[in-house]
């Protein structure tokens, strides 16, 4: 076996793979969904909460609220993955931890800290997006993609 | 006439010598110090970065301090051992050579993953049995953050690990291998093939390394002629719950006949329930210092005769992971006999 070429696989390989998973513990799929609508729900609560403090208490309008409230769960999530809790919730929450802006947060914080030991420039520099840099390396791009059709579209087809 | 290695078949080394694990070292971290086996530590930290800066210094001094301890148990200065033999997880095994450099002796670098403990073994025994040394060191040891932050996301990335995923032990086990004294005795071996089932998931080791182990096991009862039944236990590395059960069916499937109580796997001893591992214990560390620690005492007290310990290693790197090669896996087999009849 030399590459992932799995229409390959010669029959022995392919019969332990049938046998393999039948052992093979299934990820839970209903109640990950059901533990990620619950933790990401409340993780979106804590942020309307935030929002609310400061439309409440500060001179934000609902639009600009958006930015303060962000920059809060970061600073939380920032705390959070340094003391090593952010991964334990995490595990429970799954999705439910990874989509909200927290997630990215901590994608950014957790190799900053790991690759500390190899220095501010090639270790943390070097790292920082090696986890997040996909994520906006692909959102740029897909944001111009579609930025461009709707520029053709209104441009010649006549929208 | 002594100091003869018989070959049984193709691939069983037979030590007439019976070279003798006079003292051994194990040394385990926090996670380990919670765990199921804890009072089989020589030693336990607190923390795992032992006042390093980096969890790969830390490693280093927790392999260094296992062999500091087989040696002191032992009663060798470390002169008088002739040859180390180990291994670790890391990129170009750092923390073993490091750690090397300050023992001084001199020093083969064992990679096997997981199997590196039993590679050790097998070799320092038949060096030892062919007299080509006194005094040999072998052992291997891993570091759980150190290993996750190579093999897998950084360690506080949140990142949901499926029910397959194993926890990568933090700890080193040694064993000081002589030509006589008084100890467990190093009877036999079989080195591993190569085994790949085309299998690709890097978080399902267990189901990847059970071939290889079940190929290993049935060479070895072939090769020496014996029934399973010979072994009071047989003790895999770190198989994991899914890889034990699926080795269990393939015996099953070619008729070799080794019961579920016989049948152990050490990645399932070293925690107790209720520790969030998933699927089981996994890393270099964890046959090294199961099997030099817990299993080694429970051997002495009388519990077993004669075991056979096969550990397991699944020969992938993140970069073979992410360019989609498969994981190829290899299980090497010793095994270690105490007290009663050595029958050969």
């Amino acid at each position: 076996m030399s590459n992932n070429q799995k229409k390959q696989l010669t029959p022995v390989q392919q019969e332990y793979q049938e046998l393999q998973k039948q052992r093979e513990i299934k990820r839970p799929v209903v109640k990950n969904c059901i533990k990620a609508f619950l933790i990401g729900g409340l993780i979106c609560l804590f942020g309307q909460l935030i929002q609310d403090f400061y439309i409440y208490y500060f001179d934000f309008t609902e639009q600009t609220a958006g930015n303060p409230t962000v920059g809060t769960l970061i600073f939380i999530t920032m705390l959070l993955t340094g003391f090593g809790v952010y991964d334990r919730i995490a595990q429970f929450g799954g999705a439910g931890t990874a989509v909200p802006v927290t997630g990215f947060g901590n994608a950014v914080i957790s190799p900053a800290i790991e690759h500390r030991a190899e220095g501010f420039v090639l270790g943390v520099g070097g790292n920082l997006f090696k986890l997040a840099g996909a994520v906006i390396l692909f959102g740029v791009f897909s944001a111009f993609v579609i930025a461009l059709i709707k520029t053709i579209l209104i441009r010649w087809g006549g929208l | 006439m002594g100091g003869v290695i018989m070959l049984a078949g193709h691939r069983t080394w037979i030590f007439e010598q019976k070279p003798v694990i006079i003292s051994t070292g194990t040394v385990g971290g926090p996670f380990e110090a919670d765990g199921a086996i804890s009072k089989d530590f020589d030693l336990l930290h607190a923390d795992l970065w032992l006042g390093q800066d980096s969890y790969e210094k830390a490693h280093k001094v927790y392999f260094e301090e296992a062999c500091q301890k087989a040696m002191e148990k032992g009663e060798i200065q470390k002169e008088q051992v002739q040859f180390l033999l180990a291994g670790d997880l890391i990129n170009q095994i750092t923390p073993t050579s490091f750690a090397s450099r300050t023992i001084g002796a001199p020093y083969f670098g064992l990679f096997g993953a997981c199997s590196t403990s039993m590679e050790g073994l097998a070799l320092g025994a038949y060096i030892i049995n062919t007299k080509g040394a006194k005094y040999i060191l072998t052992g291997a040891s891993s570091h759980n953050t150190a290993v996750e932050k190579q093999f897998r996301y950084p360690t506080e990335y949140g990142g949901q690990k499926p029910p397959t995923a194993q926890w990568t032990v933090t700890g080193a086990g040694t064993a000081l291998l002589s030509d006589s004294g008084d100890g467990p005795s190093v009877t036999s071996a079989t080195i591993g093939r190569v085994i790949d089932m085309g299998l690709t998931d890097p978080f399902n080791m267990g189901g990847a390394m059970a071939p290889a182990a079940v190929d290993t096991i049935e060479a070895h009862l072939t090769e020496r002629n014996i029934d399973p039944s010979y072994y009071d236990l047989i003790v895999t590395g770190d198989l994991g719950q899914i890889g034990r059960e699926v080795s269990l069916d393939l015996f099953k499937k070619h008729g070799t006949s080794i019961s579920e109580e016989q049948y152990q796997d050490c990645g399932l001893m070293i925690y107790r329930k209720g520790q969030p591992v998933l699927a089981g214990a996994s890393g270099a560390g964890c046959s090294a210092t199961v099997v030099y620690g817990h299993l080694l005492n429970r051997m002495k007290k009388g519990e077993f005769k004669r075991m056979l310990v096969v550990a397991t290693g699944a020969l992938l790197s993140p970069l073979s992971f992410q360019q989609n090669e498969t994981i190829p896996c290899i299980a090497h087999a010793v095994s270690i006999e105490y007290g009663g009849e050595q029958s050969l």
